[in-house]
């Protein structure tokens, strides 16, 4: 095992990376699921 | 007498040593109760593969089968996640969506571990060791198998053990991060009406949505979905018991003892195991703080009358129903009139989502 501290900084880039991804897709995911529950309230409404 | 005591003489120190950890892992599953179904499984299965010259753990053993059958090929912990799809309630987060966001912060933990673990080890180990922040026993072992880590025993160990701990390492880091004043910000819940075919939909768009995005996710999530999709159609009632009762359990006996073959004394007992239980730990903390921080700066930005509890980050983290309901219990301790239960499980749930989107971006980044 050795102890090297720059790889630290060097793999920043991953995390910055990783965060956007996930924030991203997330984020993609949230609208997806305000957009299905509109159109399937409306549409419940509608049949009701 | 040779024949009778012959084993005795391969016996060392290093197994003797195994052994008191699997007790101690079955010690904290019985008496503690801390995730009894696999720290059972692991501490007993650690106590058989010490014993020198066992043929369980030789080529064709039963423990290496079943291994190769169902760990070193990601079966069992895939079979898992459909059971624990099976058992998700989506509905919490299907009213309130917008909570999705602090399951995404709650992984934040996991890519900061990854650089901290990078400092000691290569980035394959670094990365399945962050892994554990995912708070999610399946999502660990397949990362960690599929970049061919060779710490997956300590690395399940550290996994389910701060799984079980989420009750006492999480409260001290959010009373830290959090004012009086933010505790006590009340969140009223308004039930809003999730329909049948939201709740059937869900499942399919999420896998669709993070199979394009992160192929190397699609086995986890499309497991993950099918389950709850089993759950949520509404015509498979009998299937959807069989997968969140008997799947589950018979898989994760399987999956318990089958892990214990990584728990071998050379493998285990190393230095290297003692820094991977700091990083796990540093994973869990960094994750509750990423997740409360990240309410406290979106409150920068909300009016004053839709202020966000910041306490309900923590709940991001995938140790579900647990830091749901802590974050639920340390609201009520500090206003008793103060419900966060139906939000902070929100939370909780999207975080299962996102630790597994986590997973899969590990994979397509370092797989």
């Amino acid at each position: 095992m050795q102890f090297t501290p720059s790889n630290f900084i060097a793999n920043l880039g991953y995390m910055g990376l990783g965060l956007l991804g996930i924030f991203v897709v997330i984020g993609i995911i949230i609208l997806v699921t305000i957009a299905l529950g509109k159109v399937t309230n409306r549409k419940s409404g509608k049949e009701a | 007498m040779e024949f009778l005591f012959g084993n005795l003489l391969d016996l060392t120190w290093q197994h003797v040593v195994m052994w008191c950890i699997g007790g101690l892992l079955i010690y904290l599953a019985i008496a503690k109760d801390m995730e009894p179904t696999l720290l059972l499984p692991i501490g007993f299965g650690t106590l058989l593969v010490n014993i020198p010259n066992v043929d369980l753990i030789q080529e064709g053993g039963a423990l290496v089968s079943l291994f190769n059958a169902g760990i070193a090929n990601e079966l069992f912990p895939l079979i898992l996640f459909i059971g624990i799809g099976a058992m998700i309630d989506f509905g919490p987060l299907l009213s309130n969506p917008k909570l999705m966001i602090f399951g995404a912060a709650a992984q934040f933990g996991i890519f900061f571990t990854l650089c901290a673990a990078s400092m000691f080890f290569d980035i394959n180990d670094a990365a399945s060791i962050a892994v554990i922040g995912a708070a999610d026993g399946p999502t660990s072992i397949v990362v960690a198998q599929a970049l061919g880590s060779k710490y997956l025993g300590a690395i399940m160990v550290a996994a389910y053990s701060y799984m079980a701990l989420v009750p006492i390492i999480q409260p001290p880091i959010i009373r830290m991060l959090t004012t009086r004043k933010e505790r006590l910000i009340r969140m009223p819940y308004e039930q809003k009406n999730v329909t049948r075919t939201t709740r059937i939909l869900f499942p399919i768009c999420i896998t669709v949505i993070a199979a394009l995005v992160a192929p190397s996710a699609a086995s986890l999530i499309g497991f993950l979905m099918f389950g709850n999709l089993i759950r949520e159609c509404g015509v498979l009632n009998s299937l959807s018991e069989t997968a969140q009762k008997v799947l589950a359990n018979l898989v994760t006996i399987f999956l318990g003892l089958t892990i214990a073959v990584r728990m071998q004394a050379a493998e285990f007992l190393a230095p290297d195991t003692l820094l991977i239980l700091a990083l796990g730990l540093v994973a869990f903390i960094f994750d509750t703080a990423g997740g409360v921080l990240f309410a406290k700066l979106l409150n920068v930005f909300l009016p004053k009358d839709k202020k966000i509890n910041p306490m309900i980050g923590a709940a991001g983290i995938s140790a579900f129903p647990m830091s749901g309901r802590i974050v639920h219990k340390m609201g009520l301790k500090e206003d008793p009139q103060n419900f966060l239960l139906m939000h902070s499980i929100g939370v909780n749930v999207s975080g299962q989502i996102a630790s597994v989107i986590a997973g899969g971006l590990i994979l397509t980044f370092f797989g």
